[in-house]
């Protein structure tokens, strides 16, 4: 997924081969991860698609079925991977995801500690920010759920940058052999203020945190256990309103005035008082919010490790 | 001594926030840099070799790190405390409460006081101090302490802290991008390292910076621009980006970018801009070694501070990023393609830009563009949508709340930024001809 693999790095001479990770792009809410392997197909509403149609055609491509449908073939990001993720827990989206990772000061060569990995879906992000040096060791006590991340992992060619462990961290906290040398820590637990005091002993001087809790009752009761070992102790909650665009084609009434809008389509109309109206159609491109969104995810509190 | 380093050195660039944000100062230590905190000036002198995250306090007119434990406004904010026996019935507001006069603490002051003893002196002094709620009292002294003892908190120019600094007192300069917005662009233009990214960044240079950060000294950030003179990029030096990255930095014009071959006469015509282009960046760094952002006053002037700041032109080593992108460089990048595009570019007609910059970016790769207005962006889309030229376009607005957090005192920030701009994200696709 990462252009730290030149092989497999983004270029118009890049196309797709046997078994690698494809984004099936069907509409901006249907997509789908598939490996394109030579015998195998894809079957959905728009028909059956053969893999072997798919290699060697450049990422980027609009490939048709047996019966005349279509899908696009995307070269994955960890963006479209949050989106076609198999959903094993509550994830993270891109709002959350960016804003952590910039607050965090992420950048490449960090080490990050995490936990719980869930799905994986903010560990994908963590790995692009601290590539192609650093490393994001995850820890989940989920043996399962640690095992399946393991294997996305695997599929999305991040697994050099990422360790995942099988670990309480509530209970233990993270081990002892990180002391000292995190960047950067993330907790998305049901009782952060628990793994706090182990958070801090493993930042360096100055490291960051992050929390991330649905409820404000865990955000009253981490930011107690937070300052006891930082500062800069802020909670944010981040969303995302989004945008519906369309051209309309709206009917415009103006009295007769001798061919001032040369070749605009205009119809005559009577009015009720006998005079005559001209009638012309304009088109203009518009927006608005959609109707619905995310109303909460969670709130991100951040702290900074004092200085002594 | 990179932009991962812990510790301070000289040369380095620092955020210094004076008083919990009441000023926020870009300086480039060396031991002859001096900065005017309150009516004193001070030498940078002693935050050479510290750790980033460290409080210093203004004693006279030397910084020392702060002792123990120094007031936070985290601690106080508004709000009132709910257990509390006090309240401020007694209360009478005039000017007599404070028997210590100007003089009195000037004597103090010559006989050698510290800033915290005259604060100490100062609530021995009020008449009222100890009628006061406990939220007051701590109010009270922390307004004393920001005048008497001003405490200085240095930290580490990255991203998130320049584009904070930026969008709190300056936000024109930057577009008014707010932090969460460009930690969206980052993100929607997949920015990654070995990537090579290009970039109309007319926004002072955060974007080229933010994303010479994230690259970490690989791949290419490429800073495009329309016509024959570059954007100002003066953001990029507040970084503490390493030669290593710096060099990742290359500029281009667009048409160079878009031209099929190159003519003997255009690659001359190059030469001339590159020379001019070299010689104003040697002139830019002589002048702004120190970049002050402080209040706006009313009438527009901003912080005399500012003034009163010595540049340190000898110490001034900020590398050099920027240098124009050879004719290789380009031709592997139209032969590769880009691995995605940002553009934060008010003043160009977005929908023809992304038009003419689409076919430099490689199939399949993202695209986010920034506005500060709507419907340039919604021209956009509908236009990639009928040139079929993108899928998976989207229009987002980020909402950026921030919270106090306090026992029995939790709720949203009173103020809070309304708008942090709009994004226009998507797929390149290949073109169906
Ligand atoms: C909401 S999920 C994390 C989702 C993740 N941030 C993502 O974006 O995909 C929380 C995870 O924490 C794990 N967890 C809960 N308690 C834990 C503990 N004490 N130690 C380690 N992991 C724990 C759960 O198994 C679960 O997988």
């Amino acid at each position: 997924m990462l252009a730290c693999d030149p092989a497999k790095r983004l270029s118009f001479n890049q196309t797709i081969s046997n078994g690698d990770l494809v984004i099936v792009y069907e509409k901006h809410d249907s997509m789908k991860a598939v490996t394109a392997s030579e015998g195998s197909i894809l079957q959905n509403r728009y028909g059956v698609f053969k893999h072997s149609d798919w290699i060697g055609k450049p990422f980027g491509s609009k490939v048709f079925s047996s019966k005349g449908g279509f899908v696009y073939l995307l070269a994955p990001t960890p963006e479209l991977w949050t989106l076609v993720l198999s959903h094993r827990t509550q994830i993270l989206y891109i709002a959350d995801i960016s804003f952590v990772i910039m607050h965090l000061e992420i950048v490449p060569g960090c080490l990050v500690l995490e936990s719980g990995t869930g799905s994986g879906s903010l560990t994908t992000s963590l790995a692009r920010a601290v590539a192609p040096k650093g490393h994001v060791y995850t820890f989940d006590f989920h043996e399962q759920r640690a095992g399946s991340a393991r294997d996305d992992f695997e599929r999305t060619g991040l697994s050099s940058l990422v360790s995942v462990g099988v670990r309480d961290i509530q209970g233990e906290g993270f081990p002892d052999e990180f002391t000292g040398t995190a960047d950067s820590v993330f907790l998305d637990l049901p009782q952060p203020w628990l793994a706090i005091p182990s958070a801090a002993k493993m930042l360096k001087q100055d490291g960051t945190f992050c929390s991330f809790s649905p409820c404000v009752e865990q955000v009253q009761r981490s930011c107690e256990a937070l300052r006891t070992y930082f500062t800069d102790i802020r909670t944010f909650e981040v969303l995302l309103r989004t945008y519906e665009v369309r051209e309309g084609k709206m009917e415009s009434l103006h009295e007769e005035s001798n061919g001032s809008n040369g070749s605009l389509p205009s119809k005559r109309r009577q009015c009720s008082d006998g005079n005559y109206m001209f009638s012309s159609t304009i088109s203009t491109v518009m927006a608005k919010p959609s109707g619905e969104a995310r109303g909460h995810t969670g709130y991100l509190t951040f702290a900074r490790l004092k200085c002594l | 001594m990179s932009e991962t380093s812990r510790v301070t050195w000289e040369g380095c660039s620092v955020l210094l926030d004076i008083n919990d944000g009441d000023r926020l100062v870009f300086a480039r230590l060396s031991p002859a840099a001096k900065l005017k905190i309150g009516n004193k000036n001070c030498s940078l002198q002693p935050l050479i070799g510290s750790p980033f995250g460290t409080v210093f306090q203004v004693d006279g007119t030397v910084l020392s790190p702060a002792q123990g434990n120094v007031n936070s406004a985290d601690e106080i904010k508004d709000g009132q405390v709910n257990v509390e026996s006090r309240d401020n019935r007694a209360l009478v507001d005039n000017n007599t409460a404070q028997s210590l006069t100007g003089e009195d603490i000037e004597a103090m002051r010559k006989q050698g006081a510290k800033g915290n003893e005259i604060i100490e002196a100062l609530i021995a002094n009020s008449a009222t101090f100890d009628k006061k709620t406990a939220f007051s009292q701590e109010k009270y002294r922390l307004k004393k302490q920001k005048k008497y003892a001003p405490k200085v908190l240095m930290r580490r120019p990255v991203a998130r802290s320049i584009c904070e600094a930026y969008f709190k007192k300056y936000p024109s300069k930057i577009g008014f991008l707010r932090v969460d917005t460009l930690s969206l662009l980052l993100s929607m233009a997949n920015v990654s390292s070995n990537s090579d990214i290009l970039v109309v960044d007319m926004v002072g240079g955060l974007i080229t910076g933010a994303v010479a950060e994230r690259l970490g000294g690989t791949g290419f950030v490429c800073n495009s621009y329309l016509g024959k003179a570059p954007y100002s990029m003066d953001i990029v030096r507040i970084f503490n980006l390493s030669d290593e990255i710096c060099k990742r930095i290359l500029r281009s014009p667009i048409s160079d970018l878009l031209s099929q071959k190159e003519t003997a006469e255009q690659i001359l015509q190059h030469d001339d801009v590159c020379n001019v282009e070299s010689q104003s960046n040697d002139q830019m760094c002589a002048s702004t070694s120190i970049e002050e952002i402080s209040h706006l006053s009313e009438n527009g002037i901003s912080d005399p501070g500012a003034k009163n700041t010595e540049p340190v032109t000898k110490a001034c080593k900020a590398p050099k990023a920027g240098e124009k992108a050879q004719q290789e460089v380009i031709d592997l990048w139209k032969k590769n393609g880009f691995s995605s595009l940002i553009i934060a570019a008010p003043e160009l007609d977005t929908w023809t830009l992304v038009r003419d910059l689409m076919p430099l970016l490689a199939n399949s790769a993202p695209f986010a563009i920034y506005h500060q207005y709507l419907q340039p962006l919604a021209n956009c889309m509908h236009n990639l949508q009928l040139e079929k030229m993108a899928i998976g376009l989207q229009i987002s607005e980020p909402w950026l709340r921030e919270y106090q957090v306090l026992p029995s005192r939790t709720h949203p920030c009173m103020q809070m930024s309304a708008f942090g701009g709009y994004i226009l994200s998507g797929t390149k696709i290949c073109s169906s001809s």
